[in-house]
């Protein structure tokens, strides 16, 4: 039986397992969206509020689920509107099928009515893009589209498919991909590279774990626990791979990079061997190249080549997927315990903690801080909360001090740094994960960029509590320039509308802290509502986020408080 | 330091792809010399053949980034010792200069060029070699008023005696391979 190519598109998702479709629709999707009235009971379409809150959805549901998030706009300003979501996924990995309306296949590069080259634009932000023009290609572009994104290293992947091919005809027989000639995601292991790396493990006296979202990605998170616990040695982690290890675990010694803790930065210079497992070596990790772990041997495991030796040369390489390559390398690693080097890092810590830490933690100044907020939510909460920030000082407060016990459960737009990503990843991350307490952290700049998903939130009744830390200023780049831009605050200062009452427009219950004395009490109300929540915090106006390591700096040179002038 | 490497890249034959290849020399920066897109000796498989002037830590990096790419099956660089390469030029001059001039004969015998088509008004030359010759004969030819101009791309082969590929190819194992022309024929 012949049956449409938008009804071919939904039985393509309904056999790959979407629950979810994020999307917006328009002209050239129509069919598709028409077709979806059929399909209702078996797969659900969430209406956001713009094309960039249903891609920061899909991303926040694939990142909570470790499924393929899947989203759906029109053709031109549709399409166009995701491309910020799809370069943000592309940069943190994260698996995504797109799905864009086209204009009819007679119709390309004529200029139609909202027609934009969508492949063409997305071309250096997707894994892999296809125009479909003709309705058979459909099932075989999906099920290529979901095996493309979902192995190797995950990433978004885009199928543009031209509003004659969703009407016309075909035969449906939908058959998931799982080879394809040119493409192979799980290297084949290299089993000296990991005895040599044992070896080096084993004469190493100071080694360092560095570990990346390489784990989270991979499922490897038991695996990693294994090896750090074998091998004894301290593990530090970039902003993505955070969850891969319980944040209290004894060998996890903290955050890596500009704004991450003292003993980790300072210590990159000290250590003899970096073990750095499904992590990239980023400019904001790496400080000053030049100047970064000089002294060490680099063993990197990491499932995609052109990683390796991108911006840090390996000593031995083990190309392949963390959760085969680390239960190899955990057998051959000697059983150590390195109590006098993980002893360093906990000195260092105790200076960060004077500092720093305690300062911000319990502050005695009379504003209240990011930090204090992160505090109480770490004890008013369980640990079935899921933490999704949005970018700014916010996200580093939360980086740095958010416990995180389960898997998963911390979201934020790492490579990209996407402001407005967090509203609507948080609502993404709820669809997702139901069960769980989904916590958005976000600052008033960025919360206005994608404030319009609160009417998502409101249609689909999701109980996302959003924890406003207000400022009043882009902090971040506030920030910035008090520090190096002699305090000249050129476009910073924020006039903010009365957010609560925009919540309750939206039907959303939401309150106000001033002060220190009813933050307490504002938590614990926002926790026992059962729907979604506002809190609205204000926040000391001109806090800043450390340690540091400025921009050129190296990692040694971490900064604990602003240069006295 | 930058030498001259010939970047071969083998694909299936996609629309869109040599963009994806071109993306990538542009993120870098890195300037294309020359480019040949042509089918390779294995039937359905593309050959790219790219040649850049650069370090050669930069070309591996690049090379790495192609091979990623989905529709790409093997990629590799060559330093020049390890290929043989050519490419052709052509050049047009108006006849009535080629006939005034009376060792037009021997430019021609000693660069082992060749004439094309003669016709009153201009006559086209051909020469294939590597670039320096066919420049070198660019600047003879010039004192008689070189019309046009034009160089292909490099094309290339390795010294080894299969195609690099071929040996990829014949890793992949016979089971798998008959899952593509499975896939494929669904596809198609
Ligand atoms: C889309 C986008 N535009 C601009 C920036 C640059 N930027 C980074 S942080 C920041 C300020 C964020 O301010 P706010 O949301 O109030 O959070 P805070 O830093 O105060 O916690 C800006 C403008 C960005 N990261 N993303």
């Amino acid at each position: 039986m012949k049956i449409t190519g938008s009804q071919a598109v939904l039985l393509s998702l309904i056999e790959e397992g979407t629950e979810f479709i994020f999307g917006y629709p328009g002209g050239a999707i129509m069919p598709v969206y028409d077709a979806m009235m059929q399909y209702q009971d078996q797969i659900k379409h969430i209406l956001t509020r713009h094309e960039q809150g249903a891609i920061h959805a899909a991303q926040g549901y694939a990142r909570v689920t470790g499924r393929v998030g899947v989203c759906m706009a029109t053709s031109g300003p549709g399409a166009t509107n995701l491309i910020t979501g799809i370069a943000d996924a592309m940069i943190d990995s994260t698996p995504l099928v797109c799905i864009t309306g086209q204009v009819g296949s007679p119709l390309l590069g004529t200029d139609a009515f909202q027609e934009t080259d969508v492949v063409g634009i997305s071309m250096p932000v997707t894994k892999w893009n296809y125009l479909v023009t003709k309705s058979e290609e459909i099932p075989w572009a999906i099920a290529k589209a979901f095996y493309i994104a979902s192995t190797g290293r995950p990433g978004p992947v885009l199928i543009d498919i031209a509003k004659d091919a969703q009407f016309g005809p075909l035969d449906f027989h939908y058959k998931k991909c799982s080879y394809i000639r040119s493409y192979v995601p799980k290297p084949t292991i290299n089993e000296e590279a990991v005895s040599e790396a044992a070896k080096l493990i084993n004469e190493s006296k100071k080694p360092y774990i560095l570990f990346g979202q390489g784990i989270v990605l991979g499922n490897a998170e038991e695996e990693f626990k294994a090896f750090v616990e074998k091998s004894g040695i301290p593990a530090a982690w970039t902003i993505l791979g955070v969850t891969a290890l319980d944040t209290n675990h004894p060998l996890n010694m903290g955050m890596l990079g500009m704004h991450g803790n003292y003993s980790t930065n300072i210590l990159t210079n000290d250590c003899d061997t970096i073990i750095a497992v499904g992590m990239r070596f980023d400019d904001r990790v790496t400080g000053d190249l030049k100047r970064y772990a000089n002294q060490a041997r680099i063993i990197h495991l990491e499932i995609d080549s052109a990683e390796i030796n991108k911006i840090k040369k390996a000593d031995v390489a083990i190309h392949g997927d963390v959760k085969d390559t680390l239960p190899m390398l955990t057998k051959l690693v000697e059983k150590r315990d390195h109590s006098a080097w993980v002893a360093k890092f906990r000195e260092l810590d105790k200076i960060e903690k004077e500092k720093v830490i305690d300062l911000e933690m319990y502050p005695t100044k009379e504003g209240i801080t990011m930090a204090e907020v992160i505090r109480i939510l770490n004890e008013k909460t369980k640990d079935n909360v899921v933490y999704v920030t949005d970018v700014g000082q916010h996200q580093m407060f939360a980086s740095r001090y958010c416990k995180r016990q389960s898997r998963r459960s911390f979201i934020t737009s790492g490579g990209l740094g996407t402001m407005g990503f967090g509203l609507p990843a948080a609502f993404g991350a709820k669809m997702g994960a139901p069960e769980k307490e989904v916590v958005l952290i976000v600052g008033d700049g960025g919360l206005q960029m994608t404030i319009q998903e609160l009417g998502t939130i409101m249609q689909s009744e999701a109980a996302v509590k959003i924890v406003l830390l207000n400022n009043k200023y882009l902090g971040m780049v506030r920030q910035w320039q008090q520090l190096f831009f002699d305090s000249r605050y050129s476009q910073t200062y924020m006039m903010n509308p009365d957010f609560i009452k925009l919540a309750e427009a939206f039907g959303i219950k939401g309150k106000k802290i001033l002060d220190r004395p009813n933050l307490v009490g504002g938590v614990e109300e926002m926790l026992a509502h059962s729907g979604a929540y506002l809190l609205e915090v204000s926040i000391e106006k001109e806090d800043n986020v450390f340690p540091m390591v400025p921009t050129g700096a190296s990692v040694a040179e971490v900064i604990l408080e602003p240069a006295k002038k | 330091m930058t030498n001259t490497y010939t970047i071969t890249a083998f694909s299936e034959n996609h629309i869109g792809l040599l963009n994806r290849i071109t993306i990538i020399f542009t993120r870098r920066n890195v300037n294309i010399h020359s480019l040949t897109v042509s089918e390779s000796a294995i039937r359905g498989i593309s050959k790219f053949t790219i040649v850049v002037i650069e370090t050669q830590e930069k070309v591996e990096k690049v090379v790495k980034q192609i091979d990623k790419l989905v529709e790409v099956l093997k990629a590799f660089y060559h330093p020049n010792e390890e290929i043989v390469y050519q490419e052709i030029a052509l050049y047009k001059v108006p006849t009535e200069a080629l006939l005034a001039s009376n060792n037009l004969e021997s430019i021609i015998r000693k660069h082992n060029a060749r004439i094309l088509e003669v016709m009153p008004e201009y006559t086209v030359i051909e020469k294939t070699g590597h670039c320096e010759e066919t420049q070198e004969l660019f600047e003879i030819l010039t004192e008689f008023g070189v019309r046009q101009f034009t160089r292909s791309g490099r094309v290339a082969v390795t010294r080894l005696s299969e195609e690099l590929l071929t040996n990829y190819l014949k890793e992949l194992d016979e089971k798998e391979l008959q899952l593509v022309t499975q896939l494929h024929e669904t596809s198609q």
